[in-house]
């Protein structure tokens, strides 16, 4: 299990994978935004969504956790 | 003279604004989100009003409750900055429709030219080079058709585009169809038009560009050039002038375009032309900036001429006084854009200002929006402060440079100045000869 943390401070703007997906290596699983720039969160490697711990919408601190990756 | 002017912008844009708003006379009237109530730009200006919540959609960006703001506070002018609304003809047209004088081009003006693709049309119009390209893209297929026949790499742009978004550089034709899907859809959400383009990528170009000043009589004024060539994201961080790669005919071809595209559709207020030129000097028309330029003091400090003085100048009618002939300019002028951001990776870094000391002395200029306690929101720009310096000539503009960054202290957030200070000792700055992809070759580590 890899918990996938957020780079940055900033609002959750797009999810883009459900709870139970499988993802690749490097697939975006996220996009954040803050200081009108786009940052995305990837999978950083194969597996399955454990959980999206984030809604569309919601504030991130640096180092939160937005995903968990089995 | 106008009698007041509400500032529909923030931070150190608002601040600039309101300095010499004060000096011609004119009543500054603020506007502010819930979250920047306690910010210096408030503070200074004759009079604020609270606008909305932090959101941009529910207070810089939005229209209606501006409007209402300058009617609410008697304003007779509303000066937009740059970026938020300033380049939004909707919002320009609102103001001459309401009776408030917009400091800035007609909306007609900023209307025809915030299509970048029809500015491309407008510019060959009148004899200006552009770079090769193709007309609105209707499918991938035709995508992949225009960028084989441009040939590789290449650039998808959005026509309603600004700001870098919506632009995707492309290497080989496996990777068009996401490129234009992903254009087309940053398009479709950041302007809410999904017309996209696609033109040839020029190789190590230089980003350079033309400041102009028209008035209500047709008159149009040029300066000497700006190099913006250092850039991340498509967006600039350091800008010079003069350019260390203009040559003298260069300078003179650029200002001459410049001159020809302002008449040529008629353009009041401040502008800015933006040329790409490659290493042959070769230069094509990118876009026009209808609006104050956040680089616009390295042109103050060569010239000594007040870019927002010339703006509400001519905002309240006056003729240009300026001469292009005779408009002398000396030494050179730097500029670091000091962002809220990583110094390795660029990414976004909001938080709270701890400690914030601001370099002084002989030839600096700080423009700033912050002081320490301050919060830096993940809803704006990452833009902290501007340093500008003047030296006689370009060797004493970079130690002054230094030696300012070196003074510059702010803790509490991460900021780009160690990557800034790495640029100005780097040699292939310092030798004057980089290009757009100088911070790829500085993170490379090749520093010849």
């Amino acid at each position: 299990m890899t918990e996938v943390p957020s780079p940055i401070t900033g609002s959750v703007w797009k999810i883009l994978v459900k709870d139970g997906a499988s993802v690749s290596e490097g697939e975006t699983v996220v996009i954040l935004e803050s200081m009108k720039m786009e940052i995305r969160v990837k999978s950083p490697h194969n597996g399955r969504v454990v959980e999206i711990r984030v809604k569309e919408g919601d504030s991130v601190l640096e180092d939160d956790v937005i995903a968990i990756i089995e | 003279m106008l009698k007041s002017a509400l500032i529909a912008n923030r931070g150190e844009i608002a601040r600039r604004i309101i300095r010499t708003a004060k000096l011609l006379g004119v009543e500054t009237i603020a506007m502010y989100s819930d979250i920047d109530e306690k910010f210096l730009f408030v503070q200074e200006a004759d009079k604020a009003l609270r606008i909305g919540e932090a959101k941009p959609r529910d207070s810089y960006l939005n229209i209606d409750r501006i409007i209402a703001a300058a009617k609410e506070s008697g304003a007779s002018a509303i000066h937009p900055g740059y970026g938020f609304l300033s380049e939004r003809w909707e919002f320009a047209r609102r103001c001459e429709t309401e009776g408030l004088i917009f400091i800035g081009p007609s909306s007609e003006v900023i209307h025809k030219m915030g299509d970048k693709y029809h500015s491309r049309e407008i510019a060959t119009s009148l004899g200006i080079p552009i770079p090769p390209g193709s007309g609105i893209l209707s499918s991938v297929e035709e995508a992949k058709e225009w960028a084989a026949k441009l040939s590789f790499p290449v650039i998808f742009k959005a026509s309603a585009g600004g700001g870098g978004i919506g632009m995707m550089k492309v290497e080989k034709v496996e990777e068009v169809a996401e490129a234009f899907d992903t254009a087309t859809n940053r398009a479709r959400l950041a302007f809410g038009d999904e017309r996209v383009y696609v033109e040839k990528y020029l190789e190590s170009p230089h980003h350079i560009e033309i400041q102009i000043l028209g008035d209500k009589d047709g008159k149009v004024v040029t300066f000497p050039e700006r190099e913006c060539s250092v850039q991340r994201r498509h967006q600039k961080v350091i800008e010079e002038s003069p350019s260390p790669f203009a040559t003298a005919e260069l300078r003179h071809e650029l200002r001459h375009a410049a001159k020809r595209l302002a008449q040529g559709i008629g353009y009041t207020n401040a502008g800015t032309v933006e040329f790409v030129v490659d290493r042959h000097r070769k230069f094509y028309f990118l876009e026009i900036n209808t609006r104050l330029q956040v680089e616009h003091p390295i042109t103050e400090m060569i010239t000594g001429i007040d870019l927002v003085e010339q703006q509400i100048r001519i905002a309240s009618g006056e003729s240009l006084l300026l001469r292009e002939d005779s408009l002398g300019w000396k030494g050179w002028a730097i500029e670091s854009r000091v962002y809220a951001e990583d110094s390795e990776n660029f990414y976004p870094s909001p938080g709270n200002i701890a400690r914030y000391i601001e370099p002084r002395g002989e030839g600096i200029r700080v423009d700033s929006g912050y002081q320490a306690g301050d919060t830096v929101s993940q809803f704006y720009d990452p833009l902290i402060a501007k340093l500008v310096v003047w030296g006689e000539d370009r060797n004493k503009a970079i130690i002054r440079m230094q030696h300012a960054l070196d003074n510059y202290e702010i803790t509490g957030i991460k900021n780009n100045i160690p990557f800034l200070r790495k640029a100005f000792d780097s040699g292939i700055f310092k030798s004057g000869n980089y290009d757009t992809h100088f911070i790829s070759k500085l993170k490379e580590g090749k520093n010849e």
